[in-house]
């Protein structure tokens, strides 16, 4: 039944031209990124004599694409989270999901996966633009992967959290802008604590956790961190939802 | 006796610390229509979402064919279709896949999918608009899809609320036949104001006002409660009171605004032959004679002011 939640959600995503639209653009930001990622390896690089100075073509490469699409999917994916469950309020069709044999878990979840689908067209798409590098040079898989795996944890973050504040209200863009600045501060919540960078506060920022995963570091403890962070709010959400059911 | 597919016990809902329903208990029989009637605010709708697990109840319950939705929300909710007041309809699908999610969402098997929609687009007229975007479709199509949303996965009950608001007459008179087949197959629970329509398609009717029942019973019923043993005549040449009163079998005689007679007779008495023999004898002016019909407005006013009567006993008691 969440296959079919989200199956719905993907096609939903589809029907309208907002789901083409921000697939284009940003398939066209990351597109023109790599292009210069490539273009600047050989300038930078024939200006770097000594060894150390020099670093490989896909963490070059690599840096500046995944560090931009970890910037744009701040701004996507609430764009593309807040109509799930606050569209449903405006235009009155929660009841068509209530009154349907499916949970509430279900529905919240299989919401949550039909954008983690969608979101993963463009992680997946990345990963083969970069894989591309690898017909003129020999390319580390391993830390594509190991980014594509932080940029989807990242981005299911963030889609949690989008759709806990689509539950709050019957107003995509208020959800919109809400889930953004919540967004921007979680992400820069280490930069408020540059002075102290193992303060706890510091500890709780999405990038701080992004970061290793960006180095081509696969820590237990990030991913721990990131499923920590979207059960809490998929349950907050389905909590909201369930008091729908009993305020009426 | 047929069983019960739907009961509801002492069904409450409060809203802060008035109560939107009271007390409300009822069942449905296999195979019937119910009409649900009541004013505007009285409280239907929040029943019919307490019915359909849209709404947990403050107190009470419901069971649906034996299950309590409450505590077994998945299974009941499969024996249960469901179109609100406000149609949820997923405007941007067409109503091929609208429909097609519909019957997914209701645990339909995915090789019964097609069959199941073909069949719900068959039954609702919707066959030559399958193509069509659910947002250009006209709002008594927009109904239709709504209509086959609910009967898509053949529940055992189908709980319309309002579905006849907003339409054209030719609209109308088609959802209710739409109404009146689906009746044949499923148990329908259906929640209007317009009274004609409940006497139209349904079998039994139940009137709730302020959260509270204060009727039920068969359309029969409703009926007898309108007809009572009157005729309304139109004399131009009117005798005199005593004269009519002679007639066999009369009761009593009223005037009405219109100057017309509304005579009441006794049981087992039909006095027209008599009063027409006797006015075209006598030449009376014989216009017009017709049994006289309480209109359904004026039961259900007298109903609802019943109930409030009562309600205001209870307080003066209280006090």
């Amino acid at each position: 039944m969440i296959i079919n939640v989200a199956r719905k959600e993907l096609q939903s995503l589809f029907a309208s031209p907002m789901g083409w639209i921000i697939l284009s653009l940003l398939m066209l930001a990351f597109g023109s990124f790599y292009l210069q990622g490539v273009n600047n390896y050989f300038e930078v690089m024939s200006g770097a004599i000594r060894p150390a100075e020099r670093v490989g073509v896909t963490i070059f490469v690599g840096q500046t694409v995944y560090g931009i699409a970890s910037f744009l999917m701040l701004f996507a994916v609430p764009l593309l989270s807040m109509g799930l469950i606050s569209g449903e309020r405006k235009s009155q069709t929660l009841p068509f999901l209530f009154s349907a044999p499916i949970s509430l878990t279900e529905i919240v979840v299989g919401k949550f996966l039909g954008l983690i689908i969608f979101l993963s067209i463009l992680v997946v798409y990345i990963l083969i633009m970069l894989s591309t590098l690898n017909i003129w040079s020999d390319i580390d898989f391993g830390y594509l992967l190991s980014n594509s795996l932080g940029l989807i944890l990242l981005a299911a973050s963030f889609s949690a959290l989008g759709i806990y504040f689509s539950s709050l209200t019957s107003q995509p863009i208020v959800a919109a802008i809400l889930s953004f600045i919540a967004l921007f501060a979680l992400m820069g919540l280490d930069k408020f604590f540059g002075s102290q960078p193992d303060h706890w506060f510091g500890y709780i920022s999405l990038m701080k956790h992004f970061q290793s995963f960006s180095r081509g570091v696969i820590d237990s403890k990030d991913i721990i961190y990131f499923i920590l962070f979207i059960t809490t709010f998929l349950v907050l959400t389905i909590r909201r939802l369930d008091s729908d059911r009993l305020t009426g | 006796m047929t069983e019960a597919t739907l009961n509801a016990f002492d069904l409450s809902r409060q809203f802060g610390s008035n109560y939107a329903v009271r007390d409300v208990s009822f069942h449905l029989n296999q195979g019937e229509v119910l009409g649900f009637l009541g004013p505007n605010g009285a409280g239907k709708s929040t029943t019919m979402r307490m019915l359909t697990g849209n709404l947990a109840p403050s107190q009470g319950g419901v069971k649906i064919c034996g299950i309590d939705i409450i505590e077994n929300p998945k299974e009941a909710k499969a024996l249960i279709g469901y179109l609100p007041e406000i149609r949820p309809l997923y405007k941007e699908f067409t109503v091929n896949e609208f429909l097609n999610i519909a019957a997914r969402f209701h645990n339909v098997k995915s090789s019964y999918v097609h069959k199941a929609v073909e069949a719900a687009k068959e039954k609702c007229g919707l066959a030559h608009m399958s193509n069509r975007l659910i947002e250009n479709l006209s709002n008594g199509y927009q109904q239709r899809v709504g209509i086959a949303q609910a009967i898509i996965h053949n529940p055992e009950i189908v709980i319309l609320d309002e579905p006849t608001v907003g339409l054209d007459p030719i609209q109308i008179r088609e959802i209710r036949k739409l109404i009146k087949e689906i009746g044949k197959k499923h148990s329908v629970i259906l929640s209007t104001h317009i009274l004609p329509e409940v006497e139209m398609v349904c079998d039994r009717v139940q009137i709730i006002d302020k959260g509270n029942l204060v009727f039920h019973g068969s359309i029969e019923d409703l009926k007898q409660h309108r007809l009572g043993n009157k005729l309304l005549i139109g004399l131009s040449k009117p005798p005199t009171l005593t004269k009519l009163k002679a007639i066999n079998g009369v009761e009593k005689i009223e005037k009405d605004e219109h100057g017309m007679f509304i005579i009441k007779f006794k049981d087992k008495y039909l006095p027209a032959e008599e009063i027409v023999y006797l006015a075209s004898k006598e030449n009376w002016g014989l216009y017009h004679i017709a049994p006289h019909v309480t209109s359904l407005e004026d039961i259900f006013v007298q109903l609802t002011q019943i109930q409030t009567l009562d309600n205001q006993k209870i307080e003066v008691k209280k006090t």
